[in-house]
């Protein structure tokens, strides 16, 4: 009989819950946004996004395949990089730059640095960066109903003023899934009540940036420039999808409102003082390169372990 | 209303619908009864009998091996027929006592006490230490050490430990929805042993029955209290109750009564009453046989010794080949690879799975996903522990609290990745542990 039983160490039962489920929950949530997106610039914006997804997946697969590795494309994390990554692409961009960004986000990104779970880098937004940085011109176009024009968060950085209803709905120019925040708040919510996320990295990183933008935009509490800096540039699908990247975000729960705090501040400084309109990717990338040091001086004092005074913990 | 409770903690599917109906049972053993000289922590028990000695039931057959350590009583009548190494539950060799029933279970006499509140507070504790009581929910901690803290007078909460927070089990539950006179006729005589004392019966809210039952028999009592307790795991978990029941918090490093707690399971106080009012030693305890693969899942009154392979028979034995089979509850029971193992003072349950889902997945990378960080109810980071634990990293792991584990298996419980958290944890806890030992 004991060649049948399995024995194994307790815990013998487990949640449902798994890695790919998660990622589904993800996947969904972006759906509104990337419907949208789809409705907003039209079918460019329908092939980036199946270009990209098509470009990660493969990557995935093809660079298992040559180091001997099992497959892991099943876990669908390579699909919600390169959806990821479509959302943050202008529908004009031509796609063989978006499929460079796929496979730059999976193979450098992510699998050199051992794969799911071990990237310290958000790979959808380091290939953005790439993407940036190499093709800044075909990156930084946007055209809206057949106008090449800037963004309302560029309007707004060269003192024109913008339509802020417009910028909740999302009808304006932009990359593909930034535009509208609502769609992106339908897939908060979402994301939310699944349990995939809670609001400790995004509340902090949007309260932090809003205060900043108060302190020293110049604008003070004028409300239509708010928000429209809080619209505008990705900062909602940046705080709702891509700083809350379970990976290359602090695991320690006051690390997460850190984290926030400091992806706040970066993004204001990026935005007002830098070159850029933007600045959300890079802060977000920047973040990530905090989170060691921030878990580090964020461990959790466990149940029962009292303070006391000069920083001792209890004997 | 909002239910006390503490923070973290998970919801694992109870299972315990399977047999919380089925009253209990008085199982007598046949043949071969095994008597394992550590059934508690501290010194393994001395045979003090021979092979060849005939015994009572009820008859001492092994000596505390030292103050914390605890006497074994034979559990039926019959012949000392081995004196050696078996096999127990957790896998180890353990130095036993065998004994072959006669099937008479022929008692010998014990004394009963007319009046126990006239019982000197070394008198009580002295009952109990004969009576060889220890901590039955699974740690075995021999409870007259238990009861006796350097300062009495500044123990303010007796909690009971009624929560039987470990899915599918329902022994706590059987005895407190038929007995609970006896569970508070053993909390009663322990306040005796401490008069500052609040005695508290922390129960979850999963057993609005017993909660019920236990109200109605306190109510007059000015001394004891009914605590509903929200249905979380490990509610039971020592740690989490007193902080649950009394807002009080302890570390690895303290024991309860330095937060003026004592905590004792229902058996346990159960078996203070036994031996306190009649004399009784501990030779039988409440026993949940269960699981999908279990024909009549049932709670027995059992002998402390029988083998579990009697009790699953005496449950029907297997409806459907069994893929595991469990000593306790699916969180921290431990996996048996034998039937052919002895009940112990500690033993609670059998449980019978036809499916093992821990081998049924596959564990891929951690992805920080924090679900573990979210479910530790000792605040700890989980997922940065077992990474340390398997690069050896001592150091960071104690910096990170790694010590402070409970072993509640929460981490690895509610893991997407499916990866063995808790048993990494566990791993370099116990190594750790041990060169803290060899030090000293």
């Amino acid at each position: 009989m004991s060649d049948l039983l399995n024995v194994t160490s307790s815990p013998h039962v487990r949640e449902k819950d798994s890695t790919q489920k998660i990622m589904g929950w993800v996947i969904i949530a972006l759906l509104p946004a990337s419907l949208f997106g789809i409705y907003n610039f039209g079918y460019r914006a329908l092939i980036l996004i199946l270009a990209t997804i098509a470009s990660c997946v493969a990557s995935e697969w093809i660079f298992e395949k040559i180091v001997h590795k099992k497959s892991t494309i099943s876990d669908l994390s390579a699909v919600v990089t390169g959806l990821l990554l479509a959302l943050n692409l202008p529908p004009t961009l031509p796609v063989w730059m978006a499929v460079l960004g796929g496979v730059f986000a999976i193979v450098v990104v992510k699998m050199l640095f051992g794969g799911l779970g071990q990237n310290f880098m958000n790979p959808a937004l380091g290939a953005r960066c790439f993407l940036l940085i190499s093709f800044t011109g075909s990156m930084t176009t946007f055209t809206y109903d057949g106008v090449t024009g800037a963004t309302p968060l560029a309007l707004l950085k060269s003192g024109e003023s913008v339509d802020t209803m417009r910028m909740l709905l999302g009808t304006t120019a932009g990359t593909i899934g930034e535009t509208s925040v609502i769609a992106i708040l339908i897939g908060a919510i979402i994301l939310i009540m699944a349990g995939v996320i809670d609001l400790r990295i995004p509340a902090s990183y949007i309260v932090t940036f809003a205060a900043f933008i108060v302190l020293f935009s110049g604008h003070g509490l004028d409300g239509s420039y708010l928000v429209a800096q809080l619209c505008g540039g990705g900062l909602m699908l940046g705080a709702f999808f891509m700083a809350t990247d379970y990976v290359t975000s602090p695991v320690t729960p006051s690390g997460k409102i850190l984290y926030g705090i400091a992806l706040g501040i970066l993004t204001g400084i990026f935005r007002l003082f830098g070159a850029s309109a933007e600045g959300v990717s890079y802060a977000i990338i920047f973040g990530n390169l905090l989170v060691p040091l921030i878990e580090k001086i964020t461990i959790p004092r466990a149940f029962g372990i009292v303070k006391e005074k000069g920083g001792k913990k209890n004997e | 209303m909002s239910l006390k409770t503490f923070k973290g903690g998970v919801h694992p599917k109870d299972g315990k619908d399977l047999s919380k109906s089925k009253p209990i049972k008085e199982l007598l053993p046949t043949g071969e009864l095994v008597f394992p000289m550590s059934q508690h922590i501290g010194a393994p028990a001395v045979p003090i009998v021979a092979k060849g000695d005939t015994v009572l039931k009820g008859q001492k057959i092994a000596e505390a091996g030292g103050f914390v350590s605890a006497p074994i009583y034979s559990s039926v009548s019959g012949t000392v027929k081995a004196i050696e190494p078996r096999r127990v539950a957790v896998g180890d060799m353990v130095n036993s006592i065998v004994i072959e029933s006669d099937g008479n279970f022929t008692e010998v006499e014990y004394q009963e006490t007319e009046d126990v509140t006239a019982l000197s507070r070394e008198e009580i504790i002295n009952k109990i230490k004969e009576a060889g009581v220890v901590g039955m929910g699974g740690a075995g901690f021999p409870t007259h050490v238990k009861l006796s803290p350097k300062e009495p007078d500044k123990i303010d909460y007796i909690i009971a430990n009624c929560a039987e927070c470990e899915p599918y089990l329902t022994s706590d539950y059987r005895r407190m929805v038929e007995e609970p006179e006896k569970l508070v006729e053993g909390m009663r005589i322990i306040l005796q042993l401490f008069p500052n004392a609040k005695g508290l019966f922390g129960i979850e809210d999963n057993k609005p029955d017993c909660i019920e039952k236990i109200s109605a028999l306190v109510a007059s009592e000015d001394r004891m209290e009914v605590v509903p307790l929200m249905t979380k795991y490990p509610q039971g978990g020592e740690r989490q109750l007193i902080y649950a029941t009394t807002g009080r918090s302890i570390n690895a490093k303290m024991l309860p009564a330095d937060a003026g707690c004592i905590v004792d399971n229902v058996e346990t106080m159960v078996a203070v009453y036994n031996a306190v009012k009649w004399g009784k030693p501990l030779t039988n305890r409440i026993f949940t046989v269960t699981g999908d693969a279990v024909c009549e899942p049932r709670n027995f009154y059992i002998s402390v010794g029988t083998s579990y392979q009697q009790l699953l028979d005496a449950a029907g034995g297997l409806i459907a080949p069994a893929q595991k089979m469990i000593s306790g509850g699916p969180m921290m029971g431990f996996a048996l690879f034998d039937l052919n193992v002895p009940t112990t003072k500690t033993t609670s349950a059998l449980l019978c799975m036809t499916e093992d889902e821990v081998s049924k997945y596959e564990t891929t990378a951690c992805i920080n996903c924090g679900r573990c960080v979210e479910a530790c109810p000792e605040q700890l980071v989980p997922c940065k522990l077992a990474q340390f634990s398997n690069h050896g990293q001592k150091d960071q792991f104690e910096k990170w609290y790694g010590l402070e584990c409970v072993e509640c298996g929460s981490c690895s419980f509610v893991c997407p990745a499916r990866r063995p958290v808790a048993q990494a944890v566990k791993n370099m806890k116990k190594d750790i542990l041990a060169d803290k030992r060899k030090k000293k």
